[in-house]
């Protein structure tokens, strides 16, 4: 259980950054820019005030900062918590793949059943071209290209969601 | 003039063979050179090897024959591509797995199960060639009225002497080129069809085709509410497990992009499949009396437009219809030989040149001797085993942790073997009657479900045999490879 302690400042919660001593490198509210140069005295007092802030944190902020294990890692050393990353991953992956499948499964299964239901549908016409040719012969393909890239997407985000999840500590 | 065009391109192929081989031998070549390959190419030459004879000829005949029930295999030829997408594209090119067998074998850690794959591999692979070399035999005889078997002949010479020499294989660029070639010449004859169509007064299906034949489940073939479904679930889910297509997904650099190439495969096949179905309507107006239906692409610009430019486009035609043969049958045919040599022999270049041979020689004989069926329904055949075979592997081994070694083999053995066996009887034994002619020309229906039940059956019982890696094998079939994660070591066999 060793944790780098050299990064823990660099990455934990924003709104903590301004309390602690070792953080950001900008110029703040109030201050001139860092090159101009300060009586040496007033410097120190600064730093002693900051310092002082570090104090003033509650207990349990030190809690919850508590080393952690990057999530990569846990996936690495498959841990529990490494397998609970991976089966959401998978299970939204999954759920979006049987989503497509059962709309293509609906659309491509019951065109038949519609066909055998309703007899009139199988000489119906289009725009001049029987129904049944319309739709299996034209107008599906352009609905396979416009599922696939709706499928696409999402997949691609979902795995950009799992990839800030455990990227993040 | 046809003759012409077909020696044309098969010069082309040979030439292109001989000389493409210094531009990359081995898989690692292979694969570094994909880097540079952009989606749109990548999938061309997915389209470019895809489209055999089944699509440019078999397609049309059959629904001149059988009608508006026919119109489902484009469409199941595409949108197994949609199911590749959705459930095998990404994870597999994640894998690592040049072929099937590298795949069962990354998943499942057996070599038992490697070598089933092998042979599945080999045994789809030959029942998708056989037909491509009986429609080679029926185009030369259609221009040069030669003998049935010299076509045949012809391109599994040059498919062998081209594998042989080492081309073919990894030349994106060339088999990008043929999915071009195809298209175009398919559309552009189209588009004079139609011209001519249009100046005959532009004339209507007679009143009794139009109750029967243009209507779907119209009656032309028994059990056709069966038999359409059964289709259906051969063509989507057969897509994934054939041997030809998974090489080119290693073509990918990473996971995101072979979902990209996807993508534009689907659009590409999409453009393509509009074509034969109106070459089936116009050939059921104008040559009706077809007796091998197969033939109706190359007849009717002759019989349409005639004069010289008929004889342009029929030539047109033929040379995008040996393209056809030949691209198609050297992807299967590498596949199969590299399968053969790995698994089957001993490996090497020896065995390599041995398993070549054999690769090409099976179906030849089979062509030469097997039952004349369309084209188009032997190709469903191998959609049909490959459904009830890879398919249940392909998906379980992606999305089910608790899928076991004993379960894997037991699915392969029975899925495909009950659906090999009912193709051998349908090849082999001739039209039988009624139900079973129907259960065993399409077997999809009944065989893809057993599969799955027995793949998921006998892994709940056998859990002590699920693969030991298998979450580590997870995190390498699922994560963007962008991320920093610990995938194993596993690397393919055949690279």
């Amino acid at each position: 259980m060793t944790a780098d302690p050299p990064r823990r400042g660099d990455q934990s919660g924003r709104g903590e950054q301004s309390r602690r001593g070792d953080a950001p490198a900008g110029p703040r509210r109030g201050e001139g820019p860092r090159w101009v140069d300060l009586p040496r005295r007033a410097d120190q007092a600064r730093r002693a005030e900051q310092a002082r802030r570090v104090a003033v944190t509650s207990p349990r902020t030190a809690a919850a900062r508590r080393p952690r294990y990057p999530a990569t890692r846990e996936i690495d050393e498959q841990t529990h918590l490494g397998e609970v990353y991976m089966r959401s991953l998978l299970r939204t992956q999954f759920r979006l793949a049987m989503f497509v499948c059962t709309v293509l499964g609906c659309v491509v299964g019951g065109l038949p059943l519609l066909f055998l239901l309703i007899p009139r549908l199988r000489e119906a016409d289009l725009l001049g071209v029987p129904l049944p040719w319309a739709v299996l012969g034209g107008l599906i393909y352009p609905a396979f290209v416009a599922g696939a890239w709706l499928y696409v997407r999402q997949a691609e985000r979902n795995e950009r969601h799992f990839a800030d999840l455990v990227e993040r500590r | 003039m046809s003759l012409t065009a077909v020696l044309i391109v098969v010069l082309a192929a040979v030439l292109i063979g001989a000389f493409g081989i210094r531009v990359s031998r081995t898989t690692s070549d292979f694969y570094v050179a994909s880097r540079t390959v952009s989606p749109l190419w990548n999938a061309s030459a997915i389209g470019g090897e895809y489209l055999s004879a089944a699509s440019f000829l078999g397609v049309a005949g059959l629904i001149l024959s059988f009608g508006a029930d026919m119109l489902w295999l484009p469409v199941g030829w595409t949108g197994g591509y949609l199911v590749l997408l959705v459930l095998v594209s990404a994870p597999l090119r994640r894998s690592g797995a040049y072929t099937l067998p590298d795949f069962a074998e990354a998943r499942l850690e057996s070599m038992t199960v490697r070598r089933t794959a092998s042979g599945l591999v080999v045994l789809i692979g030959w029942l998708y060639l056989m037909p491509q070399f009986q429609s080679a035999g029926l185009v030369l005889r259609e221009i040069t009225g030669a003998p049935p078997w010299a076509g045949g002949l012809l391109v599994a010479v040059v498919v062998a002497v081209n594998v042989l020499s080492g081309g073919m294989r990894s030349i994106t660029f060339v088999q990008a080129f043929q999915y071009w070639l195809k298209l175009t010449a398919l559309a552009v004859p189209l588009v004079f069809l139609l011209m001519a169509w249009k100046a005959d007064g532009a004339p209507a299906i007679s009143p009794q085709d139009a109750a029967a034949w243009q209507a779907p489940l119209g009656g032309g073939r028994e059990y056709g509410l069966y038999s359409t479904y059964s289709l259906i679930l051969a063509t989507f889910l057969g897509t994934m497990g054939l041997p030809h297509v998974l090489v080119r997904f290693y073509t990918n650099p990473d996971g995101r992009a072979a979902r990209r190439t996807t993508l534009v495969v689907l659009t590409l096949l999409g453009a393509f499949y509009l074509l034969p179905a109106l070459y089936g309507w116009l050939g059921r107006l104008y040559v009706p009396d077809l007796a091998r239906t197969d033939a109706v692409v190359l007849t009717l610009p002759g019989r349409m437009v005639g004069g010289t430019l008929g004889d342009l486009l029929t030539a047109l035609v033929t040379a995008g219809a040996f393209a056809a043969f030949l691209s198609t049958s050297s992807g299967l045919t590498v596949s199969v030989a590299g399968v053969l040599a790995q698994d089957l022999l001993r490996g090497g270049v020896r065995s390599f040149r041995i398993a070549t041979v054999l690769a090409v020689v099976v179906p030849l004989t089979l062509a030469l001797w097997a039952r004349e069926l369309p084209v188009a329904d032997v190709v469903g055949l191998a959609f049909a085993v490959a459904a009830s075979s890879f398919c249940p592997l392909l998906v379980l081994g992606i999305w089910w942790r608790r899928l076991s070694t004993t379960g894997a083999l037991a699915g392969l053995f029975v899925g495909g073997g009950l659906a090999c066996a009912a193709v051998l009887v349908t090849i082999v034994g001739g039209p039988h009657e009624g139900l079973a002619n129907a259960l065993l020309a399409q077997p999809a229906a009944w065989t893809v479900p057993i599969a799955f039940t027995v793949m998921i059956t006998v892994s709940f019982v056998t859990p002590h045999r699920v693969p030991a890696g298998v979450a580590r094998t997870m995190v390498r079939l699922h994560t963007p490879e962008d991320l920093n994660l610990d995938r194993g070591d596993w690397r393919p066999r055949s690279s």
